[in-house]
């Protein structure tokens, strides 16, 4: 694993410096890739490893449930406060369940739930991995014969993938209350009303948008905390374990929001989906 | 047997292998010998298939690993079983399901079957009662043997031992050492052992090498290489060997302990 270029170069090494960085980062984008590109022909050899995944996903389940359903919950009621707010100069108030809703449901659900799990389960993958490796028990792992992708990427990659659409059903909901709450306690919005809109606009096509958002950037925060493991240096030590750490957090939110803007263009635009 | 050929690998503008030649046949036990950081640790993750190199080959009973696809590669490893430096330990399991962990792999046992198999791993290496503690609430030189049980787990034809020794109390040393030669001796296992330590070399190795600058600077039998005339070779075994071991009609030897008694 190469390191990238240091800084410290007078102008005129300026171009070729940046050439040097810019085939670092190709060439660790084709080493993600082919990282991703493994473990999904891997999740479909035997064996299952059920146990593994299980022990994943509660591990997702009881670490994050909690945060996901707070940041919800006050999301939706800032939406909700804006909303009314905003729309109140118009005399459409009476919209903002369904601007609540369909915000919360379509965009901030699914986000929201990428940016807690980005920051919890993804940096300890990383964390986890690198560890690993540094010890030395990546390459005891092989030594036993036993493929480290299969057996380490594989159950990490299938319960992100599996439990961030499941959070965001919380996460979700949580939010479409917190709107509630806001509303009809700070502007004594009609709750009933309330309900009813959200119900009319609750889209089946909405949920689905909702849950193919969510699962793309579970795989996204699997594959880049997983790639942030195993790329790092045997050589690196404690204190790589800690760069790959803060750098795979950060990567991941940019690669959830760069996947946010390319699937609302692909299925508000190209598809169709309301 | 196994056999390393013109073997060259480059860390950055670091040379640590650098044109390596070495043979094991079956049934040996090879002492490597060598300075800190020539490249031991390496050489035996070359021979495990852990590290790619530069060029060059390695031959694993008739099969070069250089080359090989994952999946034969782990299959041959399954013959092999190694004790890293550092143990190695997997850190979120117990010491039992680390000393079961082959056999949990790859086979169809019985928790009861493998319970049985780690009771009696690390019987040999004089551990009991701590099969349900964690790696990290072991000292040093339990996680050595909990490391060599491990290795030892799934019966292995090869055993590539880094630094068995290390660390470990005089009496365990020993103890470690008859069961290195034990090993070899019943069971015709092929071993690789990295050690600083003369004393478990001599009394284990059937062959030795000496690494320097990537390259063995001698290679043979415990006698040959007593008799070797190599001053790095001879400072070496002057230092860490046995007195009753060396030779001290062995021209380099004579001078360095010419001088060494010249300066005291
Ligand atoms: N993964 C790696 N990346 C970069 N350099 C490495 C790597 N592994 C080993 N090296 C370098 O290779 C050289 C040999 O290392 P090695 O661990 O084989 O030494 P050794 O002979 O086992 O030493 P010791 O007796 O101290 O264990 C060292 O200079 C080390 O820095
Ligand atoms: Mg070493």
């Amino acid at each position: 694993m190469s390191n990238p270029p240091t800084e410290n170069a007078s102008s005129g090494e300026n171009t070729n410096i940046l050439k040097i960085r810019l085939h670092y980062m190709l060439s660790e984008i084709g080493e993600a890739v082919s990282l991703l590109a493994e473990t999904i022909y891997q999740i479909f050899k035997r064996p299952l490893q059920l146990d593994l995944l299980l022990k994943q996903l509660l591990l997702i389940g009881f670490n994050s449930l909690s945060v996901v359903l707070v940041s919800g919950f006050f999301t939706g009621m800032v939406l909700g406060v804006q909303g009314y707010v905003q729309l109140k100069p118009y005399a459409v108030e009476g919209s903002v369940a369904q601007f609540v809703s369909v915000s919360v449901v379509k965009e901030l659900g699914p986000m929201i739930t990428a940016f807690v799990l980005s920051g919890r389960i993804g940096a300890s993958i990383t964390a986890e991995l690198s560890t690993m490796k540094v010890t030395e028990q990546i390459d005891a792992l092989k030594v036993m014969g036993t493929n480290p992708v299969k057996y380490l990427v594989v159950p990490r990659f299938l319960a992100c993938s599996i439990m961030l659409p499941t959070l965001t059903i919380f996460s979700t909901f949580a939010g479409i209350f917190g709107g509630f709450v806001a509303v009809v306690s700070l502007f004594g919005f009609n709750g009933y009303f309330y309900v009813l809109e959200v119900q009319k606009h609750l889209f089946i096509g909405s949920v689905l948008i909702s849950l193919i958002k969510a699962t793309s950037f579970g795989m996204a925060i699997a594959a880049v905390g997983c790639y942030k493991g195993f790329s790092i240096s045997t050589a690196g030590g404690a204190e790589g374990v800690g760069t790959a750490t803060t750098g795979s957090a950060v990567i991941s939110l940019i690669t959830i929001l760069v996947l946010d803007f390319i699937l609302n263009h692909i299925l508000f635009n190209i598809l169709g989906l309301i | 047997m196994i056999s390393v050929k013109d073997v060259r690998k480059k860390f950055g503008d670091n040379q640590v292998l650098n044109g390596l030649d070495l043979e094991i046949p079956r049934g040996e036990t090879l002492i490597i010998m060598g300075r800190s950081g020539c490249g031991k640790s390496v050489l035996l993750k070359v021979i495990a298939g852990l590290i790619e190199v530069d060029t060059g080959e390695v031959w694993i009973d008739g099969t070069e690993i250089t080359t090989l696809k994952k999946k034969p590669l782990n299959q041959i490893r399954r013959k092999i079983g190694m004790l890293f430096q550092s143990a190695a330990l997997f850190d979120s399991m117990s010491v039992a399901e680390n000393i079961a962990f082959m056999l949990d792999q790859h086979t169809d046992l019985s928790e009861q079957d493998m319970r049985k198999i780690v009771d009696e791993k690390l019987k040999l290496v004089d551990l009991d009662g701590v099969q349900d503690l964690r790696p990290a609430h072991l000292s040093g030189g339990m996680k050595k043997r909990v490391g060599l049980a491990r290795a030892l787990a799934f019966n292995p034809e090869i055993i590539l031992y880094d630094e068995p020794t290390t660390g470990l109390d005089p009496v365990t040393c020993t103890e470690i050492n008859e069961l290195i030669r034990d090993l070899n001796q019943q069971l015709q296992v092929t071993s690789i052992v990295v050690t600083h330590d003369m004393h478990s070399a001599f009394s284990v190795g059937t062959l030795m090498v000496m690494l320097h600058e990537g390259k063995q600077i001698a290679y043979g039998t415990p006698e040959e290489i007593i008799n070797e005339d190599h001053p790095i070779l001879q400072q070496f075994i002057l230092f860490g060997a046995p007195d009753q071991i060396l030779n001290i009609n062995n021209p380099t030897l004579k001078e360095f302990t010419g001088r060494s008694t010249n300066g005291a």
